[in-house]
């Protein structure tokens, strides 16, 4: 995942690795870097959104009635599975 | 050309580079005392006491957080100075990457001290060579008034568009930094003139949000780092720019180095700071005497000045390279192994030998001078190089 596209070279790039467009980090998708995969059992949610208080990245989607996890930013830290009082979410291996 | 009348003064070279700074019209200052740099950055806040000077002054707990407050005003878009010296350069040293790294034109006034341990307060270049990688401009001068000169072009450079880089000037402790001498000052109109309020390209402002000092990953840094290395390899065409700027208002001629009697030079020194001018000295006695000796004085020691050396050594035979700093464990030290390294690349065959001196202040004289380059005649002569490195006056 990370950055799609062509990656600029050291002429284009601005100076000092300054970032001049705000917001840009939402380009940069961190989700490759997961070992690991919160899987949620929709089933067994209640709702309460502690996950999507804790996640530090947060990749916790609020949906109507449940959470989802957005894959894209979510690195697999595992603290909502931590969390989770009804211990709905597992962590599964992931085979990139 | 027109060379504007200045007056003369009486200064040290710690009050000299505080005069320029006066005159840079310098916005924030942000420094910690520490010999022999102190009384630069006290004559500094005490010009700002007696309104003299309009600029902001932060006294901060330790050089690292000078350092940091610099950084912070200069991205902020101010035209920024600070002086220091020795454990304080030892204590920035992570601070001084990062504003070389987010390209801040921050000017550095260094009077260079001995490093502990054990504790000494006097001269030698052991400071700056720790930090010889740090991506600033470093350039050393040789007596109070190119301390004063080299203040002020260091702005002009620091904040060149094309360059954008972190300047430091370095003075000799206390041989420089205490010692009084007659300097020709310009009059406040004609810095102004020659350096004109800063004008950043980007600036950290709430209305127009950026982000400075993001991470950069494997993909990214090498490109980012890659342009900084470019940058200063580059900025010696801006120097040299600036000072023939400088010197058609001041009359004062600079470079990025400086060749003394090199024409038909067969052996000479080569060194940085104070310790040319006992060089040339020495040497001026040597010719009187027919010995075809000459000297070589880096002005700007990083980036450092390879075609201009070469150009510089022509046709000398011996050359001895003399270091004030140990770079321990090295074949050579820091300022003879770039010396040697450039020899290589250029395939020019000089013999050379190190010949480290001075360390924690200790005087080196014009005896011994002499005799460094009655030895390298010596070589000149016969080809032959009886040792590498020398160490001269250290006792048994």
């Amino acid at each position: 995942m990370s950055e799609t596209g062509r990656k600029m070279g050291w002429k284009e790039l601005p100076i000092g690795g300054y970032l001049l467009e705000p917001g840009s980090s939402m380009k940069y998708k961190t989700g490759d870097w997961r070992a690991f995969r919160p899987i949620i059992d929709q089933k067994k949610c209640v709702n309460c959104l502690l996950c999507w208080i804790y996640c530090p990245d947060g990749a916790i989607i609020r949906l109507e009635k449940n959470v989802d996890v957005n894959y894209d930013y979510c690195k697999g830290c595992g603290i909502c599975a931590n969390e989770c009082p009804v211990k709905c979410i597992s962590m599964v291996e992931e085979k990139w | 050309m027109v060379i504007f009348m200045a007056k003369v003064m009486g200064l040290t070279g710690n009050e000299a580079i505080a005069y320029a700074v006066k005159q840079c019209n310098v916005d924030v200052v942000a420094a910690y005392p520490i010999t022999p740099q102190t009384v630069m950055v006290e004559v500094i806040s005490e010009y700002i006491y007696n309104g003299e000077m309009d600029a902001e002054f932060i006294c901060v707990e330790s050089e690292h957080s000078a350092m940091s407050a610099c950084i912070g005003a200069s991205l902020a878009g101010a035209r920024v100075f600070t002086g220091t010296a020795s454990q304080g350069l030892a204590l920035m040293h992570e601070m001084l990457y990062i504003a070389s790294g987010l390209r801040c034109p921050i000017v550095m006034g260094v009077a260079n001290r001995a490093l502990s341990a054990p504790l000494n307060i006097h001269g030698d270049h052991s400071d700056m060579m720790g930090s010889r990688d740090c991506g600033w401009i470093q350039i050393y001068a040789e007596n109070v008034q190119e301390a004063y000169d080299w203040t002020i072009q260091a702005f002009k450079i620091a904040e060149d568009p094309r360059v954008l880089l972190p300047v430091s000037v370095n003075i000799d402790g206390f041989i420089l930094s205490h010692c009084v001498e007659n300097v020709f000052v310009l009059e406040d109109d004609v810095v102004a003139r020659f350096l004109p309020p800063r004008k950043p390209l980007i600036t950290i402002d709430p209305t127009n949000p950026i982000t400075v000092g993001a991470m950069c990953l494997p993909d990214y840094y090498f490109e980012v780092k890659f342009q900084q290395f470019q940058t200063l390899n580059e900025s010696l065409k801006v120097i040299r720019e600036v000072t023939k700027e400088y010197e058609s208002l001041s009359g004062r001629k600079y470079d990025v180095l400086e060749a003394y009697a090199m024409e038909d030079a067969e052996a000479a020194i080569l060194c940085i700071g104070s310790t040319a001018g006992t060089a040339k000295e020495v040497a001026k006695g040597l010719r009187r005497e027919g010995k075809k000796v000459g000297v070589v004085k880096l002005w700007v020691y990083r980036p450092f000045p390879q075609e201009d050396l070469i150009k510089a050594l022509g046709d000398v035979k011996a050359l001895a390279v003399l270091d004030r700093a140990f770079s321990f464990g090295a074949p050579f030290n820091a300022l003879c192994s770039d010396v040697i390294s450039t020899l290589y690349k250029y395939r020019k065959d000089i013999r050379v030998f190190n010949c480290v001196y001075g360390l924690g202040g200790r005087d080196i004289t014009p005896m011994e001078i002499r005799g460094i380059f009655e030895e390298t005649l010596e070589i000149a002569d016969t080809g032959r190089l009886k040792e590498y490195v020398r160490f001269i006056g250290v006792r048994e």
